[in-house]
Order: structure tokens, then sequence, then C-alpha cells
């Protein structure tokens, strides 16, 4: 009886509030606008059967025919895949320095990397606004300095989205790889050297591959929330910055269109699923070399 | 490994300077006199007062805590129940369903859960405010909860809850006794972090809040937007003063714990 209690609770609560309002998403996908609040046709009213009949592909289709949907997808590709790969190549030198880094050192440097992600996101993210802008600091500095003659136009652009995201989401790609760096037996590597291979080898050969899972595990910890991001590209990017995360909010809260933003989040949940499993797959596969 | 080689000593300074200078600039222009948020014009201390003084803020900021202890709370509660389920429950109908629902949040675009949420309240003509932006907080964070305690509960020792009960404890008197306060460390970091993450919230809340309700990252968000503010300068300020405190002492406090619990195991191990 208890047993039943303690499994229930969070199930039911899991159902109503997760599962079922997806099941919801769905449903408006296929329904059609109205000028109306809610704006859209209640499909449910007049039975399940007529319901049927009356959900049609409608908006998917709308979807494909607009150029603005699927270029949004394919550039929230493209800038989810090129902000990880930068992310990778700031965190992973950070996180291998970390794991060399002396036994007494490493819990504070440790605070330091965790310590960003407990702070406001919103904050960390509207801080750049201040350093890219054309009279901001980075391009004060610039001048000062004399490499620019001009101040450069970074915020509102892709590079200024990339540097964000970078900013935000480097704690994730530094700690599963710090943690697979850290269980690293140092005398591979020594064997290595000793078998005539030099260092930068000793580290292509070994550690690479070695901390293969912690690199996989934080490139996909940057790419999955990267892609449905919203907050970023909407203050740092400029008008041509198109990510899905952000068309779906305007969609929703200037255009007032509910079942083309509920379509596009179905296609957007879709596209999602393919990451999302092969992350799960990869951590399974983790956990089993453990044990 | 202990050898740092100029390289790390390089990649780990600049990697800190890109982590800690934007937070610092923030932090130093909030002092600043000018409103032009570029231009030093002395040291002041006026945007705090300006902040401290308007209302607005000042209400966005108790409806985000009333949330955030709300949410976190019930969260606490549902997350330790999940994983308590997930790693002593054993095998039941729709185990595969329940664990995918669990971890799925962790990974969901927040404009989908803010979407699918907002179409539910308003499918059911529950009219929005606080309690849905509770509603919609505690149904994500209680999954990363589930995920903090159980990751405590895989590597416990579950011998010491059996010998509760061959003592003749009832479960639930095991479970009070035994094996709550051994995972009490997880469930307090799975409450800050739902904590933290509820405090943070602008895209759910967003989706979720009506009129009614408008949370501190709301009210933030309506005037970032519009470019740098010294007033969210200030108010940036404070919440990372709060954050850093908050984070040296819980690792000051841990630091101390196990100090002493390994005194106390030499202590024990001598009396013998």
């Amino acid at each position: 009886m208890r047993r039943a209690t303690l499994i229930s609770v969070p199930y039911i609560w899991l159902l109503a509030l997760f599962l079922i309002p997806f099941l919801v998403v769905f449903k408006i996908s296929l329904s059609d606008i109205a000028l109306a609040i809610p704006p859209y046709t209640p499909t449910m009213r007049d039975g399940f059967w007529n319901m049927l009949s009356q959900l049609d592909f409608e908006n998917f289709v709308f979807l494909t025919e607009d150029d603005l949907y699927w270029k949004a997808y394919l550039s929230s590709l493209q800038i989810a895949l090129i902000s990880t790969v930068l992310t990778l190549i700031v965190g992973y030198p950070m996180a291998y320095a970390m794991a060399r880094a002396p036994d007494q050192w490493r819990p504070t440097l440790l605070m330091l990397v965790i310590l960003p992600f407990w702070t406001s996101f919103l904050i960390r993210v509207y801080a750049w606004v201040g350093i890219l802008s054309n009279e901001g600091f980075l391009n004060q500095f610039l001048l000062w300095i004399g490499v620019i003659g001009e101040p450069l136009t970074i915020l509102n652009t892709n590079t200024a989205v990339y540097i964000g995201i970078v900013y935000t989401y480097l704690p994730f790609m530094i700690l599963p790889i710090y943690s697979a760096l850290d269980r690293l037996d140092g005398s591979l590597i020594e064997a290595a050297e000793d078998l005539g291979c030099s260092r930068l080898k000793a580290f292509w050969l070994v550690t690479i591959p070695l901390s293969k899972n912690g690199i996989i595990a934080g490139c996909f910890l940057v790419f999955i929330p990267a892609l449905g991001e919203f907050v970023i590209p909407s203050l740092l990017g400029g008008s041509s910055t198109l990510m899905i995360g952000k068309v779906l909010f305007e969609e929703f809260f200037s255009n007032r269109d509910w079942p083309v933003a509920s379509a596009v989040a179905v296609i957007l949940l879709l596209i999602l699923i393919v990451p999302i499993v092969l992350f799960q797959r990869n951590e399974q596969r983790q956990a089993e070399a453990e044990t | 490994m202990n050898r740092l080689s100029p390289f790390n000593v390089v990649s780990l300074t600049l990697g800190f300077v890109f982590l800690y200078v934007p937070m610092l600039i923030l932090v130093i222009y909030s002092f600043n006199a000018s409103k032009l948020v570029t231009v030093w014009a002395g040291f002041s201390t006026k945007w705090y007062g300006e902040l401290l003084s308007n209302e607005a803020f000042l209400d966005a900021a108790w409806v985000t805590l009333r949330v955030a202890v709300i949410s976190s709370t019930i969260a606490t509660v549902l997350g330790t129940m999940a994983a308590y389920v997930l790693v002593r429950g054993g095998r039941f109908f729709g185990r595969t369903l329940f664990s995918g629902m669990i971890y799925a949040p962790l990974v969901m675009p927040e404009v989908i859960t803010g979407l699918s949420l907002l179409l539910l309240f308003i499918g059911i003509g529950l009219d929005r405010g606080v309690l849905t932006i509770v509603l919609a907080h505690t149904t994500f964070s209680m999954c990363f909860v589930s995920v903090v305690v159980s990751s405590r509960l895989m590597t416990f020792d579950r011998s010491l809850e059996e010998a509760a009960l061959d003592l003749g404890a009832s479960p639930v008197d095991s479970f009070r006794l035994v094996t709550l306060p051994i995972i009490a460390p997880a469930v307090i970091s799975g409450w800050l972090l739902a904590f933290t993450l509820s405090l943070d919230d602008l895209v759910i809340a967003s989706f979720t809040s009506g009129p009614s309700a408008t949370t501190l990252p709301m009210k933030i968000w309506s005037s970032v937007r519009l470019g740098v503010s010294p007033e969210i300068n200030a108010l940036s300020t404070i919440m990372i003063g709060l954050v850093t405190i908050g984070v040296i002492t819980a690792s000051l406090s841990t630091k101390h714990a196990a100090l002493r619990a390994k005194r106390d195991e030499q202590a024990a191990a001598r009396a013998t």
C-alpha cells in the first residue's frame, strides 16, 4: 500500500504536467488557427471521432512551404554545432590543466568552474551586452591598444551568439572531461613515453581516446540545450540570427499563431530525439564500463 | 600527473579570465555615477538606492522568492520519492516510462516545456499566476532533484537499511532513522539546485505566468531588452554577491565536516 503511494504520487504528477502537456501540443499542432481566445479551434468539443476528422497536417505543410522555418532549423543546427566545437576547444585545455594541477588546488579550481553555474544565466548573458557593443569594453580596449582603427560590430551578430553560448555552457563541457581525465591512470602516459612516443603523440594516442566519453558527454550537454536556446540569440544575436527557440517564442507571443508554434515545437522535438538518444546510450555505456 | 606545464597555466589563466571578467565588469560598473555604462564618472551607490526604491522590482523579487521556496520544497519531496522508487522500487508497471519522464525534462528545451504547460493550463481553464509558475517549476526541478538524490542512493550501503529492518524497525522508521540522515546532503543540494533553477528561470515563467505575477527574471528581461541599464548592474551585483557567499560557505562547511569526520574516525581507531 505504502509502496503504491510512493510510486503513484510522482508518477501521476509527471503524467499530468509533463506527458499530457506534450499530447496537447501535438493535438494543437494539427488544429486550425482561429481569431479567438484561445486562438485555435478546439477540436475536442464534438466528440473524439469528429475531432480526428478535423485534424490535418496543414501547419506542417505550411512550415515546409515557408523558407523561414527550415532556414531557422538549419541555422540553429549550425550555430549549436559551431558553438559546441568552440566550447570544446576552450574547455578541453582547462579541464586538462585542472586534472594535472596539484591535489590541494583542485577543490578550489572546481569551485571556480561551478560558481558561474549558480549565478543567474540571464545576468551572465546580459554582461556581454556591455562588453560587445560598439562603444563597449572590448572595442574600447582594442582601440586603446591600437589593434583596430574603428570599432568592430560584434553585438547583434552570430559571433556574439557563439561567444554567449561558449561562455554560459563552458562548465558543462569542463566538468565531464575533467572527471574522465581525473580517473585516467598517469602511468599509461609514462608507459607510452617510455616506449618512444613524443609528449604530443602520447597525448593524441592515449589521453584523448581515454577521455573520449567525457568529450562526448560534454559535447551533448552543450549541443542539446544550445539547439533550443532562446535567451542568447534574442539578447546577443541580431535580426538576421535565426534560431528555432526564438522563432517559436515570437510565433507564439508576437504572431499569436499557436497551431504553428506547436508544429514548430513538435519538429524541434523530433530533431532533438536523435542527439538525446545518442547521449543516453553514451551514458549507459559509461555506466556499464564502470561496474 | 602533478606537473603543470606553461601551456596548462596559460589555458587555466585565460579560461578563468574569460569566465570572471564579464561579471567583474558588471560589479565595478554598478558603482558608476554615470548613467552611460561605458563612461566612468566616479564612485556612487545611487543605483542601489534607486533599485531598492523601485517597487516593481521589489514586488517581482518577492514573487520570485515565494515561487522558488514553494516549488523547490515540493520538488525536493517529489524528487526524493521518485529517486527512491527508481533505485529501490524494483519492477513495477510503466517503470521505463517513469524513468523516461524523469530524464526527459533535463534535456528538454525550455521553450517546449513552457509552451506545452501553457497550452495545458489554458486547456483546463486554470488562471495563470503564481500557482501555475509553481506547478511548472516543480515539474522540471523535481527531475533534477531526483537525479542528484538517486546518484547518492546508488552508492549507499544497503545492508544498513537491512540491519535496521532485522532489528525490528518498520520500513518507515528505517527510512527516517537510517536512509534519510545518510542521503540528507544530497537532498539538501537537490533543494538548493531546484531553488536556483527556479530563481533563474525566464522562459518557462514567461509562458506560464499571467498578468498578475511577474518574476524577477521577467522584469530583468524587459529592462535589458532595451540595452544596458545601471539598475540591472546593481541588481546583478547583489545576486552575484549572494551566490558567491553561499557557495563559499557551503564548500567551507563541507570541508570542515570532512575534516571532523576524519578526526572522529582516527579517534575511534585509537580507542579500539
